[in-house]
């Protein structure tokens, strides 16, 4: 191995050449030894996101395990496990983040273990997952880890669906096969009311489908994998009218006022004596300098006087920019407090009710006090009564009082104080929270708000929370 | 054989854009969170991205936290000059912890190959502790190494610095939980998802200053473990080893002693861009020798308080 960097042998079609692409995130899931390794380490491999020395590694371990065969006597699956421990088990145990970019766009990958135990970490890399890949090892089809795994998918409201039938090469290359697996897929996923999923038959040891179309599936009409996720929308873009699809939320962060402690020009400094802006990211939505604005808590309404960022005045402001919006009014508005778009926020309420994934090893019981994490805000909590959970062989939802870890829950919940709540359906960053432990802090659940509860208060939006869920 | 894209998307913001709000978004969240927290700045380039991030974060006021640096006394001396003045530009209070100190008053020893890197967890954990510091802010990347790869945004770590890998809180959607009881505390990495080239492209838009030795430059070197080492009074040659001049730069500038440069004519950046995007091998594999000693060097280096 030489370490000479030529700077003169770059060509037309590095990636540098490229321009700035778009940034997709991705999730790969499914059971062990489905192939997910060898299929994510085969993804790096194939765009070149692997480089010389780290080849070089696998590649010596490879041949020391005595590893030959299709792949050309690489285990890919080597590139991707992280940590001692895996590597000794030769399991996924934790998320693992992988970087790779074609000409098209950058990707990162949350390579979630398959592992029953850890289904924690599929539900940590679907909450922010443009797309999450099932992967199905096609001799044994749908198993319940599958299923389990397509719930947590279908009620994170994941914006797109691949299932990956693998090891096709095992069928050898069989249509009907195949298509049996395919059918039992989208059994599944129309019980689980996904509307759209991508079914591919790929062999993530021989390559096919991958990155280029096979020859040795000629029944395949579609993409290969790494063609989807080039093309595939990602959660902020705009719809086709060229609208974003969720109403303006931020959560303030903080409040920025530097009281004279400026960086600005000296000449400037006066000017910016009694700056005051709101800073925080644009969870949703999109603001122009001119709207009017309602603010919770407090039910205040103002106008947006001016967006700010470091020191650029933006005329606009949209998902997932952070910025500091200024207003007209002087609101008391502290971190904690939503500005959203005037007219879409929903009725005021103490109550709500949940689906909860539960993550935490210590088992949840009714009457538990927890804090709940919503955007910037935190709030003690009540979890008042557990409803029901989900049982994964059937998928309907059957009595509970209780949920263990990795169970999949409905709970009612009481808060400590008003709330604008709003359904996770209606929007997916102030639907969201974090359930977190009083005392030790640990994230016991995430949780996803199904339905707000009884309004305290009118919120000044059109009703949004009481609205039936689609 | 590859078709033409399906759809056509409607993005308004590049990758650089959603990686910087991302970034902003974290080190409010930890001004916001904690007490007391803290930047881990050493001058070199990802920790002054993070620096700038900050700047950028808080403008127009000034950035709410100070700097620590811990030096391990064999640092390139073109990098602390260029560290004092960043700091003095952005008016930022800075505390250096020696390990020299260390070594000096015997509570730690050097090692037998000469190497300070692994000695530099005592004076952190110490400083920490001493600046009551509840969050530590540091410009680790995930694409660095395996271990890396794994480690959260907001990373809890116990009285002795310790990073616990099979027991990490799940990080969900953008909601950072930086709740922690007495004597535990926070690191934070703002520009976890960024590559080598990410950072190199936004020094590059950004116009960001850097030490020169990350650019091409003339220098006497050696051989060893295949990486060019400086001349140094603590990175010597052997009698085997030929020194000879070389156009040369830095990926990471670190300590002396076991970070190598590489073979390059790169003088701008741009001209480092363009070589990041065709490099063909990984920024610590090339230039840092106390990662190669295993395959799980780091892994062991962080459970054990490393940044
Ligand atoms: N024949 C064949 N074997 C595969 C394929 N993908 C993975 N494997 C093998 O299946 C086993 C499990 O793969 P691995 O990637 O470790 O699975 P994981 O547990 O899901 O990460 C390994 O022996 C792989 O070599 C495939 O497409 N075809």
């Amino acid at each position: 191995m030489t370490l000479t960097i030529d700077t003169q042998a770059s060509t037309e079609n590095d990636i540098v050449a490229a321009p700035e692409g778009t940034l997709f995130r991705f999730a790969t899931a499914g059971s062990v030894d489905d192939g997910k390794s060898t299929l994510v380490g085969r993804l790096l491999h194939d765009s070149k996101a692997i480089l010389a020395d780290q080849l070089e590694a696998v590649t010596r371990t490879s041949t020391e395990r005595g590893f030959g065969g299709e792949s050309g006597g690489i285990d890919f699956a080597l590139l991707t496990d992280g940590l001692r421990a895996e590597r000794e088990q030769g399991i996924t145990i934790d998320v693992a983040y992988r970087y790779f970019a074609t000409p098209a766009r950058s990707f990162i990958l949350a390579d979630c273990p398959g592992h029953v135990q850890y289904t924690r970490n599929m539900v940590t890399g679907a909450t922010t997952a443009d797309a999450v890949i099932m992967l199905i090892d096609a001799r044994k089809g749908v198993l319940e880890q599958t299923r389990r795994h397509l719930s947590v998918v279908a009620l994170l409201r994941v914006p797109h669906v691949i299932v990956a039938v693998n090891k096709i090469d095992l069928l050898d290359y069989d249509e009907a096969a195949y298509r049996e697996v395919e059918a039992s897929v989208r059994l599944v996923t129309a019980e689980l009311g996904i509307a759209e999923v991508l079914v591919i038959p790929v062999s993530a040891l021989v390559g096919d489908n991958v990155v280029d179309r096979s020859e040795r599936t000629p029944w395949y009409a579609g993409p290969s994998l790494l063609e989807l996720l080039e093309t595939l929308t990602v959660i902020d873009d705009l719809d086709e009218r060229g609208q974003a699809t969720e109403a303006f939320r931020l959560p303030v962060q903080l409040v920025l006022r530097p009281q004279g402690a400026v960086v600005v020009a000296p000449e400037l400094a006066d000017s910016y004596r009694d700056y005051r802006a709101y800073a925080g990211q644009v969870a949703s939505g999109s603001i122009r300098v001119g709207d009017p604005v309602s603010v919770e808590p407090g039910g205040g309404t103002s106008t947006v006087t001016g967006i700010d960022f470091a020191g650029v005045a933006l005329e606009e402001a949209f998902a997932p920019q952070s910025v500091a919006l200024r207003l007209a009014d002087d609101l008391d508005i502290a971190r904690g407090a939503v500005i959203a778009a005037a007219g879409t926020l929903p009725p005021i309420t103490r109550t709500l009710t949940a689906d909860l994934f539960w993550l935490d090893p210590r088992p949840l019981a009714p009457g538990a006090r927890v804090l709940l994490k919503f955007g910037t805000t935190v709030v003690q909590a009540l979890i008042s009564a557990v409803t029901g959970r989900l049982d994964l062989s059937t998928l309907a939802v059957e009595p509970a009082t209780a949920l263990a870890v990795n169970d999949i829950g409905q709970a009612s919940i009481r808060l400590s104080r008003d709330l604008p709540v709003e359904r996770y359906t209606q929007n997916r960053r102030s639907g969201a929270f974090l359930v977190i432990h009083p005392q030790d802090g640990a994230t016991l659940a995430a949780g996803i708000v199904t339905a707000p509860g009884e309004p305290t208060r009118a919120g000044d939006g059109s009703g949004a929370g009481s609205e039936v869920s689609p | 054989m590859r078709a033409p894209p399906m759809t056509i998307a409607t993005h308004r913001l590049s990758e650089l854009d959603v990686l910087e709000s991302e970034a902003i978004h974290v080190i409010r969240e930890v001004v916001a969170e904690f007490e007391r927290p803290v930047l881990l700045f050493s001058g070199g380039k990802d920790s002054v991205v993070v620096l700038h991030l900050a700047a950028k974060a808080f403008w127009p006021g000034t950035i709410p936290f100070s700097l620590l640096h811990v030096d391990t006394g064999h640092n390139f001396p073109e990098v602390l000059e260029f560290r004092d003045r960043t700091v003095a530009a952005h008016g930022v209070r800075l505390v250096v912890a020696q390990v020299q100190d260390y070594i000096d008053d015997g509570r730690l020893a050097e090692r037998a190959d000469g190497t300070r890197n692994p000695l530099q967890t005592m004076p952190l954990l110490d400083a920490i502790a001493a600046g009551r510091h509840d969050a530590v802010f540091g410009g680790a990347r995930r694409d660095e190494d395996k271990a890396r790869a794994k480690e959260r945004i907001l990373s809890l770590r116990d009285e002795f610095g310790q990073w616990d890998p099979r027991n990490q809180r799940p990080e969900l959607w953008n909601l950072y939980n930086g709740r922690h009881t007495v004597g535990q505390h926070v690191r934070a990495f703002p520009i976890s998802n960024w590559t080598e080239l990410n950072v190199w492209r936004y020094i590059e838009r950004e116009n960001i200053e850097l030490p020169p030795l990350y650019y091409a430059h003339e220098r006497e070197v050696y051989r060893r473990d295949n990486m060019w080492r400086a001349i140094s009074p603590v990175s010597p040659p052997r009698d085997d080893e030929t020194v000879e001049t070389r156009t040369v730069r830095y990926r990471t500038v670190g300590d002396m002693s076991c970070t190598g440069a590489v073979d390059s004519h790169a003088a701008s950046v741009a001209d480092v861009v363009r070589e990041v995007g065709v490099s063909t091998i990984t920024e610590r594999g090339a230039t840092r020798a106390d990662d190669r000693i295993s395959e799980a060097a780091m892994e062991d280096r962080k459970k054990e308080g490393y940044f």
